[in-house]
């Protein structure tokens, strides 16, 4: 029971934490609750798919597909957080000011909207369909454990949700004024720890060289699989032993997020004067 | 120049047979690996074949090697490695790890 309680939670926690995050960063956003809980609903179905459809995944392109699926769906998150983070680059202080004044949601960002359904669709499905087949294989080897599994599976998922939960009222305690700076922290910090993670994938299918593999080893410090090691990884993309590629890719891709919302946001202050 | 040819020619083949990875098996059945220790030569680049025979799906992950890859039921999956130092990597069959026989280590030397 506990080993499925810790299964789930490790795989549900990083799609719980950029729930969360994505959450708060979208405070504003007008009818986000039905984008989230839509993103939530089609990654969950799309694990399913996913988690069926793996042994047709996995036998493309030499073996390589798991690897290449993964990295696609990490690219287009990639993408879509930084356009999230250089949006609010230019639209932060104004949606801060419009929440301070009415406390009401505002009806602008369209496209904000299929940020926050993209985003948390592929989340939960990246995170989702590892952790259906790991069900899929308990509930078919035939163990009469599978009554023990499941409600493992569900305290995981608990586990999970609560630490997600707490991460957001946390948040929400930020000043409005500094609001969104904060949470633009933290999505820029989730964007470089997915590039980080495609990285390391595209070392696996030997598309890239690792540059040091593993560059360096804490886990004697800080082991990755603990709570705090899981919570870290899941929050700032923090590995216990990352192959070189990973750790120049997740600054490269930092450096270049911040410096496009430096650009843009520095762009973006005349028009307050209006 | 005919030898000279015949040098250029062999080295080539030669590289090239160096470079290409040389092929290792892992098997897990009943959620269990076999062998639970396997020896790797330091230094070459390395094709380790993951052969699951049971029906329901593993996990092959080693967090010391960055690796991690799921295989369905009755599949063999390709896990590629190295040039790898010296040295004890473990590895786990994820959905079982809690089990002595779904740990393993490859040893490198």
């Amino acid at each position: 029971m506990f080993s499925a309680a810790i299964i789930v939670f490790r795989e549900s926690l990083e799609a719980f934490l950029i729930i969360s995050i994505m959450v708060a960063a979208t405070r504003g956003i007008s009818h986000r609750g039905k984008w989230i809980a839509g993103g939530v609903l089609l990654g969950l179905l799309g694990s399913a798919v996913v988690a069926n459809g793996m042994e047709r995944i996995s036998s493309v392109a030499d073996g390589m597909g798991q690897e290449l699926f993964n990295v696609a769906i990490l690219i287009i998150a990639v993408a879509m957080l930084a356009w999230h983070n250089i949006w609010m680059a230019s639209h932060g202080r104004e949606l801060a000011l419009q929440i301070k004044n009415t406390a009401r949601e505002v009806t602008d960002g369209g496209k904000e909207r299929s940020v926050i359904l993209v985003v948390i669709a592929l989340a939960v499905l990246r995170e989702g369909s590892e952790t259906v087949l790991f069900l899929y294989g308990v509930a078919n080897s035939g163990d009469n454990g599978l009554r023990d599994t499941l409600l493992g599976g569900a305290m995981g998922l608990g586990f999970g949700a609560v630490i997600a939960g707490l991460l957001y009222l946390g948040l929400l305690r930020i000043p409005v004024s500094r609001f969104f700076a904060a949470t633009g922290v933290l999505v820029l910090l989730l964007a470089s720890s997915m590039a980080s993670q495609a990285a390391r994938l595209l070392v696996q299918a030997d598309l890239l060289p690792s540059l040091g593999a593993p560059l360096w080893d804490s886990s004697a410090m800080l082991d990755q699989r603990t709570v705090l090691g899981t919570i870290l990884h899941g929050l700032v993309g923090y590995e216990s032993q990352p192959a070189g590629m990973q750790v120049l890719t997740y600054v490269v891709v930092l450096l270049t997020i911040a410096t496009a919302m430096r650009w843009v946001s520095g762009r973006a202050k005349p028009d307050l004067r209006k | 120049m005919k030898s000279l040819l015949a040098v250029a020619v062999l080295s080539l083949a030669a590289t090239h047979a160096v470079a290409a990875a040389d092929e290792f098996t892992l098997t897990i059945k009943d959620h269990a690996f076999s062998p639970r220790e396997l020896k790797l030569p330091a230094g070459k680049k390395i094709k380790l074949l993951v052969v699951n025979q049971d029906a329901t799906p593993a996990e092959f992950e080693s967090k010391p090697l960055g690796r991690e890859k799921v295989i369905p039921g009755k599949s063999t999956g390709i896990v590629s490695l190295g040039p790898l130092k010296a040295g004890r990597y473990e590895f786990v069959e994820e959905y079982h790890e809690t089990e002595a026989a779904a740990q393993g280590s490859i040893v490198v030397e």
